[in-house]
Order: structure tokens, then C-alpha cells, then sequence
């Protein structure tokens, strides 16, 4: 039995992970679905950046399985192929090639053959140029596409590391910490941009920032000691006993 | 429009260079065989192997470039490379001497006879033949930098670690290479070559035709990393220097564009070496001496890491230092080198081309930013319009 759609796009269940005795994630269990839009919040030190490596690759869990569209196992993979996959990654501090012009930057990240031999004899074609100009539209850096990226402000730097990822077509968009020393102007749109984006794919925003939350208006998911407290509507999370004990603080 | 500019310049920078050192190629060989020898003009002879030695050095400072500078690794093993070339190429030439060593035995090697061997060990057959030799010139440094990369990548070894097992490299070669049961020559070396393609090696005309081909070397090593480094690949090394995680999370693997990289640089480094030994007339494991790498590393750091041309400016300066001051004040050389290493750390980062290019650059960025600047305020002022106008416009 072949399903078309996916039931999930992302299912975790019973995943823990220790590092050196600490239990960083501890039976940690949930689902995405296609196309949703899921923010996480949670304190320090509730797992929240472990769960992302253990998504992307980067930890493999001590127990519990992580499958991707229902059957790939995503434990048995590295990062690049859990990247080639569909997954984009954003991290908490913006990471880009400074000494790339941002032109560059999304010309990497632009789905293309990643191998050594098809990047060395790679010229690029016109519906490439044009991908990049209208990803460089969306993230509002059209006017200083060939500066370094070095010389972009902190916000600016964001907004080029979501582009790389729009330029990489993801189905599942993890972004860590996206409007972290952002001015509020800043977080607004970033709000909008990331609803933008959300449309045409699966997004799973990490965030402290309760307003910005609001803002983007999903389905929450609370994490504390590496397993998942609460999950629902904001208000609903917001008026859970635990969640105010444990992270909205009394 | 600045970097597509830098770009052009600096791919026009490398033509005009490649240009330069093929020039130099055929001059300083007419110099010496055309124009009489009391002439001023008139380049003598060992002039001529002297600076044809310092283009093999510029070659490896170059290899040192393309993975230091682009790739993040900082090689401090990669004169082994430059050493097994030599190494390929030396065998060639001990074979060539045929029955006219100290011993006159037609079969094998002096030393072999001097250590009473009956026969020749099996990995110098093969060495009679040019073609053989010129292939194992860039096999042998290419399959060992192949498996040391690819153990190395695969286990992510980077930073100083990898320097440090680099080292480690060079030092076990230079202590096998010793050791007379390893069938090289040991202590000596190889050397008292006589012909090279049925030409005396010593002749006015081999000396000058090595020079040129040296130079053709280097300029083709030139054109093959400018090409590299301004590919989309190119592009993938900087950004995997910078940020490795970024590229492994877009999808790219690094190991293999690392291990790529290693790989050519270090055939790079054996096609120097193989230049090298006829032009110096002989081949020891003092060649794998760490010391060695370490000195390419500073040729390359003075020159300008990342710029391809300044480690061939950077060769050749210090070299030629090196020929001078060993000359005059022979115990000073290494503490002279330290402080130039020091010196060029603390005042000049970029190294001299890359200072170089950065003056150029700043001034045309300055013209560019002012514009840039203009520009931002015109939008500033647009939206600062826009925020006032339209609630207005709402009402």
C-alpha cells in the first residue's frame, strides 16, 4: 500500500540522547505535518537545539526513531544527505560566507548537483540567474547583491541565511532563533516573511521572543528537560499549569 | 558590480602574470645561449639553474596556496610531496647512469652494489622509462595525498590537528627514506645523474631547456588553479574555509571537495619536486624535512595566502634572500626567516600581494560605498514618505 501524501512529514518518537550523564533529550515524541507551520519554545536547556542536530544529522540519538515523509530513517543518515533530502537548517547565529558576495551565497545554496565534478564544470544558466534574483526580491537584498556578506547588518544576515534556504527548496524549514537581536521592525517582518514562506512548505521556528510568536499565530509546542510539555493553540500552552511553572515563570 | 569587477581584474591580474613568467621563460634562456658571454647582458649558466630551482619552489608555494588559501588546510607536510616527485624523477635519472657509476655494474645502482644487493627491489622496475617516471611523479604524491585526505576528511580531522598529522607525515617519510633497507639510496640519496632523455644533464642546454620547462609549469599551474578557484567549486572551497558547517547543512559534502583539492595540490607539489632534482643534481631525505614545509608555509604567508600570485612572488623573494644571506652570514638565515614570518604576521596579514590588492580594492570600494550610501538614503527617505503618507491616505 502506497500512499500519494505523506500522513507526516516529520515523526519523532521516544528519541533521548545524553551527553556525558545529562539527558538532553528524554523521550521526546512528536509529528509534522505537510505544509505546517510549528513553533517550539521552551527554556534553556530544554533540548531544543539537540532536537535540530538530531534532525539534520549532526547527533545521532541514543534511542527512538526520526523518519522523513513517513519511511526515510533519518538516524541512518549524515547531514549532507539529510540536506540533498529536503531539510534546511537555520542556524541561531546567522551563518553565511562572509567572504562571499551575497549573489554567491545564494548561488550556493541554490538547488543544483552538489558533487565535486558539477560544481567545477558548472556555468550558470539563465533560469538560475533569474531563481536568484527573485529569492534576492523576496529577502529584500536586491540592491546590495554584490557586496560581501561580511558587511551586512545582523538582521540582513537573517534574512540572506533564510534566503540560502529558500534557494535550497526545502520541504521542512527548521530555523533556530530567526528574530534573536533583531529590532522590532525587523521581527515584523520577519514574521511575514516567514508566514511567506510557510505556505510552500513545512516550517518549524525555535523562538524565546513570546510576541513574535503572536505574531506568526500556530500551533505551539512547549519543550522542558528534553520532552514535550504542552502542545496546542499559544494561549492555550500559555495558560498550561506546568508550562507557567516550568517556562513562563511564576 | 564590485566583485564581478574585482573578478575580471583578477582573472586579467593572473593572464598578465602567466604572461610575465612565460616571458621570463623564453628570455633568460636567449640570454644565456644567444648573447656572448662578456656581454652584460649575458646570463651565466648557473644563474640560470639557480632562479630555474627558485620557479620549482614557486610551484610548491603555489600547491601550498590553492589548499591553505582557498581550502582552510594548512599543510605543514607538503614539501613530502614535492620530495616523492623528486624522488620519481631521481630513480629515472639513477637509471640512466647505467654502467658508467663508480662501479660500472650495468644492472644496478651504485649504492645497491655498495650494499651488496644481487638484485633490484621490484618498485624500480619500470624506472628506465621516462613515460613510467613522469607517471609516477604525479601518482605517487596524488595516491598518498588521496588516502591521508580521505582517512583525514572522512574523520573530520581539521584545524591544527591536521597540521600536526601532516608534520607527523612528512617526519615518517624522511625516517623511512633513511634507513638504507628502504631501497632509496638512504642517507645519500640518489644523485651523480648523468643524462636526462639522452641529454647531458649538465649541458648549457639542459640547464636552460629545464628552465623554460619550469617556467611552463608554473604558468600552467597558474591557469589550472585561477580556473579552479573562480569555478562554482571554488566558490564551495571558500565557503567550506569560512563556514564548513553552512555548506554541509546546504547539502555539499567537504570531505570529498577537500580530498579533491589535496589531491591535485599534491601532484602539483610532485610535478616541483621532479623539476627540481635535475636542476639541483640530487635527491635526499633531508628534502622531508619538516623544517622544509614549514618554510614553504612562510614563502606562501609572505607572498599572500589566497591570491596564487603572491606565493610565487613570496618563493622567489625569500629564496633569493636565502641565496644571499646563506652566502654572507650563514648562522643568521634562520633567525632572519623567523622574523620575517613574525613580521609579515604582525604587519603585513594579507602578505605583499594581498596588502596590494586590498589598496586597490579600498579605493574603489570608498567611490563605490559613497554611491551606495546615496542610494539607501533616497530609499530611507522613500519609505520615511511612505509611512507618513499613508495613514493619511487611509483617512
Amino acid at each position: 500500500m502506497s500512499e500519494a501524501k505523506p500522513r507526516s512529514l516529520l515523526y519523532l518518537d521516544n528519541v533521548s540522547v545524553s551527553f556525558d550523564g545529562f539527558k538532553a533529550l528524554n523521550a521526546l515524541s512528536f509529528v509534522i505535518a505537510p505544509g505546517e507551520l510549528r513553533a517550539i519554545i521552551g527554556p534553556n536547556g530544554a533540548g531544543k537545539t539537540t532536537m535540530m542536530d538530531i534532525i539534520t544529522g549532526k547527533t545521532r540519538p541514543d534511542e527512538g526513531e526520526v523518519f522523513f515523509e513517513d519511511s526515510i530513517d533519518l538516524t541512518t543518515k549524515d547531514e549532507a544527505d539529510i540536506a540533498r533530502l529536503g531539510i534546511g537548517r537555520k542556524f541561531q547565529k546567522p551563518t553565511v560566507f562572509e567572504s562571499h558576495t551575497i549573489w554567491d551565497n545564494l548561488e550556493l545554496a541554490l538547488n543544483r548537483k552538489r558533487g565535486t565534478f558539477a560544481t567545477l564544470f558548472y556555468s550558470r544558466p539563465k533560469e538560475d540567474g533569474a531563481r536568484i534574483d527573485e529569492i534576492l526580491e523576496t529577502v529584500r537584498l536586491t540592491a546590495r547583491r554584490n557586496e560581501l556578506a561580511a558587511n551586512l547588518s545582523h538582521g540582513q544576515k537573517q534574512w540572506l541565511e533564510i534566503g540560502m534556504l529558500l534557494a535550497q527548496e526545502p520541504k521542512l524549514l527548521l530555523v533556530d532563533e530567526p528574530v534573536a537581536g533583531m529590532t522590532d521592525a525587523e521581527t515584523a517582518e520577519t514574521a511575514i516573511l516567514l508566514k511567506e514562506i510557510a505556505k510552500t512548505r513545512a516550517v518549524v521556528v525555535v523562538e524565546h521572543d513570546m510576541g513574535f510568536i503572536r505574531d506568526l499565530d500556530v500551533r505551539v509546542t512547549c519543550l522542558a528537560e528534553g520532552s514535550v510539555l504542552a502542545e496546542g493553540s499559544l494561549d492555550f500552552v500559555s495558560n498550561d499549569p506546568r508550562v507557567i511553572e516550568n517556562y513562563l515563570g511564576r | 558590480m564590485i566583485t564581478a569587477f574585482l573578478f575580471k581584474s583578477l582573472d586579467r591580474s593572473i593572464l598578465i602574470f602567466v604572461a610575465i613568467i612565460l616571458a621570463i621563460g623564453c628570455i633568460v634562456p636567449m640570454l644565456n645561449l644567444l648573447v656572448p658571454a662578456d656581454s652584460m647582458f649575458h646570463i651565466p649558466t648557473y644563474v640560470v639553474s639557480l632562479f630555474g630551482k627558485y620557479l620549482t619552489y614557486a610551484l610548491l608555494a603555489l600547491s601550498l596556496d590553492l589548499v591553505w588559501g582557498f581550502c582552510g588546510i594548512l599543510s605543514l607536510g607538503h614539501a613530502a610531496f614535492f620530495a616523492l616527485g623528486g624522488y620519481a624523477m631521481g630513480m629515472y635519472l639513477v637509471r640512466q647512469i647505467g654502467s658508467r657509476g663508480v662501479y660500472g655494474n650495468p644492472l644496478l645502482p651504485d649504492f645497491m652494489v655498495f650494499l651488496s644487493w644481487k638484485e633490484m627491489p621490484w618498485f624500480w622496475y619500470g624506472f628506465d622509462h621516462f613515460w613510467f617516471a613522469a607517471l609516477m611523479v604525479l601518482a605517487v604524491p596524488g595516491v598518498l595525498a588521496f588516502v591521508f585526505g580521505w582517512l583525514a576528511f572522512r574523520s573530520r580531522v581539521t584545524g591544527v590537528y591536521l597540521s600536526i598529522i601532516t608534520q607527523a607525515m612528512t617526519y615518517a617519510l624522511l625516517l623511512a627514506f633513511f634507513r638504507n633497507e628502504m631501497g632509496f639510496g638512504g642517507n645519500n640519496g640518489l644523485t651523480d645523474f648523468k643524462d636526462l632523455l639522452g641529454f647531458n644533464i649538465q649541458s648549457q642546454g639542459m640547464r636552460t631547456s629545464l628552465f623554460a620547462v619550469s617556467a611552463i609549469a608554473l604558468a600552467m599551474a597558474l591557469l589550472i588553479c585561477s580556473a579552479i578557484v573562480r569555478s562554482k567549486f571554488g566558490k564551495v572551497l571558500v565557503g567550506l574555509r569560512d563556514a564548513e558547517s553552512r555548506t554541509r547543512f546546504l547539502g555539499y559534502r567537504p570531505e570529498n571537495y577537500k580530498l579533491m583539492t589535496f589531491t591535485v595540490s599534491a601532484m602539483m607539489a610532485g610535478v616541483a619536486g621532479a623539476l627540481y632534482v635535475p636542476q639541483v643534481g640530487i635527491i635526499n631525505p633531508g628534502e622531508f624535512a619538516p623544517a622544509n614545509s614549514i618554510e614553504v608555509v612562510i614563502w606562501t604567508a609572505v607572498g599572500g595566502r589566497g591570491t596564487l600570485i603572491g606565493p610565487v612572488i613570496g618563493a622567489t623573494l625569500v629564496n633569493f634572500g636565502k641565496s644571499i644571506f646563506t652566502a654572507q652570514f650563514p648562522e643568521i638565515w634562520l633567525f632572519a626567516l623567523g622574523a620575517l614570518f613574525i613580521a609579515t604576521t604582525l604587519f603585513l596579514p594579507k602578505g605583499i600581494v594581498g596588502t596590494i590588492q586590498q589598496t586597490l580594492r579600498s579605493g574603489k570600494d570608498r567611490k563605490n560605498a559613497e554611491t551606495m550610501e546615496r542610494l539607501h538614503a533616497a530609499e530611507d527617505v522613500k519609505k520615511g514618505v511612505e509611512v507618513t503618507l499613508k495613514p493619511l491616505a487611509a483617512e
